[in-house]
């Protein structure tokens, strides 16, 4: 028996990937499109000519899925996880679980709602196509693989006729809020754009990034590209400062990587305290700026 | 232009997630609904490109009779009129895909077929993907950014360090994520138009699903005890303890 994984270079989702494709019956193979280091018995490295081309990617798969027909094919938990194995989903007609956690014979337990919900369910096919679902899964040693083949897919124009034709710079100054250490976010209780300013200064001392809820982007007061939350970023951060922010569900998604969670709110029952370890009960706008202070008291002697 | 947005009428799930006695499903009887964000912000691009360059956005769903309040909210976006696929049970993103694709083309030529990048409860990542097989259509997901213009999509992706770019002709199939624009709030006159455009609601039948759900489960962890470090800016000296002994002060 043969379990095939997804990977790619220099990704930890796939790494992830690799252990759940271990946690299964069979030998593991890998397909890498370009070379890539992971701990698998083979990895065929399959080269395609230029930049990423979604299809051509997934037309790879697929032509490695009918060489060694495996009984399941495991992708990271990523964008690109998730839409190659889509695209092999679709160009096979199978079904497709995505955001996997578990698997037992032939049901899978998978996340919904960006993992706040999980569902148990049957995949009716010989074939298995799971993507694994991220940080679920440990990494085990990065060892590189039992044996390295070259794979070479047989591609159609259609296969690499979508393909990334420019990749521009983001101007984001800062801390890019995924990889923040410290996250000081502010939700409908900062009240205005003006008053993310005592979020800033606190970030800025931390050398953190600010993050946001949902009803703060809605409303105008910081871009998109700073909320945090199941259509925002995801984020992992040793210490997640949630400033009147209610813990919806949907916020909640995006922060439940954070390995602290300090909780500043005003109403004693809002949710957000039952998912934090440390809790501040009052007015955001007097206890931030009293952090601040504090703050550069305990460094200034 | 003849755009198509496919939405999905979700639950607002607020601070707590509880379910059904039998685990089927989300217990809604004290939630509003809604669309996902990225569907949203789908209706909206659609909306956009069609004020700038004429034509008509057409919004479809899969989903029960209620279903028909998020149609009328995308038609207060500024959609032209809606197609409801009705049925009260959940559907795996297979079945779904097969059933919009049978209204897709009663209903063709699209020049852009607009999906969410993943359904807000259900995240699947395939719908719109499994579409654009069937019809032959080119297809990029999770658009942060579209330009479309000469019978082209110009699509921008968001990764590490940058956007990745493509180009596409039309017509084709996109999936987008929140933070494409920002959508509009739509006025009193704009909803009251939404009553009057038309919803062509259409029975479906659902075929047995291949991924198959048995029950929903609420994961542990939640519920934790916060340690409450005080009420007020007195409640100072103890964040920074805190942040000192987390090696991030
Ligand atoms: C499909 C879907 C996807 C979503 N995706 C996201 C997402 O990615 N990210 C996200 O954030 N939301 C998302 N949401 C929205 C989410 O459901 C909530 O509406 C949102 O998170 C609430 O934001 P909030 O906590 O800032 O506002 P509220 O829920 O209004 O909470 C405000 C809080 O501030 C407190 N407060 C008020 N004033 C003060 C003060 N002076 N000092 C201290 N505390 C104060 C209040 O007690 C309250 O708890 C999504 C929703 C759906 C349906
Ligand atoms: N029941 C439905 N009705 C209409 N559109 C849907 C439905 N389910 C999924 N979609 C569309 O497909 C996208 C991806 O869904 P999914 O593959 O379930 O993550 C969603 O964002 C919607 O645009």
């Amino acid at each position: 028996m043969t379990v095939l994984v997804f990977v790619e270079p220099d990704d930890e989702l796939s790494l992830q990937a690799v252990t759940l494709a271990r946690s299964l019956d069979g030998e593991v193979h890998g397909l890498s499109i370009g070379p890539a280091q992971a701990p698998v018995d083979v990895l065929h490295v399959a080269e395609i000519e230029g930049t990423y081309a979604p299809a051509a990617s997934a037309a790879a798969l697929v032509q490695l899925i009918e060489q060694l027909a495996p009984t399941a094919v495991v992708a990271p938990g990523s964008d690109r996880g998730n839409e190659v194995l889509a695209h092999a989903a679709a160009r096979l007609d199978l079904p497709m679980a995505a955001n996997v956690t578990d698997v037992r014979g032939d049901d899978v337990t998978r996340q919904r709602w960006g993992g706040t919900l999980l569902e148990e369910a049957r995949v009716h096919a010989e074939l298995k196509l799971l993507s694994a679902a991220p940080f679920a899964f440990p990494v085990g040693s990065a060892s590189a693989p039992g044996r390295v083949e070259t794979f070479v897919p047989d591609l159609t124009g259609a296969d690499t006729a979508v393909r990334v034709v420019e990749t521009v710079g983001a101007s984001t100054g800062g801390v890019a809020l995924a990889d923040a250490k410290v996250v000081v976010s502010g939700g409908r209780g900062v009240g205005s754009s003006e008053g993310f300013a005592i979020l800033e200064e606190l970030a800025a001392l931390l050398e953190g990034a600010v993050g946001c809820s949902r009803v703060v982007t809605s409303a105008g007061w910081r871009p998109h590209t700073d909320q945090v939350g199941q259509t925002g970023t995801k984020v992992s951060p040793d210490l997640y400062i949630a400033c009147g922010i209610s813990g919806a569900t949907q916020h909640i998604a995006g922060c439940k990587g954070a390995k602290k969670l300090l909780a500043i709110n005003d109403d004693p029952e809002a949710t957000i305290f039952s998912h934090a370890d440390y809790a501040v009960i009052g007015n955001l706008h007097e206890i931030v700026p009293a952090i601040t202070a504090e703050l550069r008291k305990a460094r200034g002697g | 232009m003849r755009i198509l947005v496919a939405v999905k009428r979700v639950p607002i799930t607020g601070g707590k997630m509880v379910l059904s006695e039998d685990a089927q499903s989300i217990q809604t009887r004290h939630l509003g609904f809604t669309i996902s964000p990225h569907e949203e912000c789908g209706v909206e691009e659609a909306v956009r490109i069609v004020e700038a360059q004429g034509g008509e956005v057409v919004v479809i769903t899969l989903g029960p009779a209620e279903a028909e309040d998020q149609l009328r909210e995308c038609m207060a976006l500024g959609a032209d009129r809606a197609i409801h696929l009705v049925s009260d049970e959940e559907w795996d993103a297979q079945a779904t895909a097969s059933a919009l694709l049978d209204a897709i083309r009663s209903e063709e030529p699209f020049d852009l077929i607009v999906f969410g990048n993943e359904s807000a409860d259900a995240g699947n990542y395939q719908v719109g993907i499994r579409i654009a097989y069937a019809l032959g259509l080119p297809v990029v997901t999770g658009l942060k950014g579209l330009t479309v213009a000469d019978g082209r999509a110009r699509c921008e992706q968001e990764v590490a360090g940058g956007r990745d770019v493509y180009d596409v002709p039309l017509p084709a199939v996109v999936t987008v994520k929140e933070g494409l624009n920002l959508p509009r709030y739509p006025s009193v006159p704009a909803k009251l138009r939404a009553n009057r455009k038309p919803v062509d609601a259409r029975p479906v039948e659902r075929a047995a699903p291949k991924l198959e759900k048995l029950r929903l489960v609420v994961p542990e962890g939640q519920g934790k005890q916060a340690e409450i470090l005080g009420h007020g800016p007195d409640a100072a000296p103890a964040v920074v303890e805190v942040m000192q002994k987390l090696g991030v002060a």
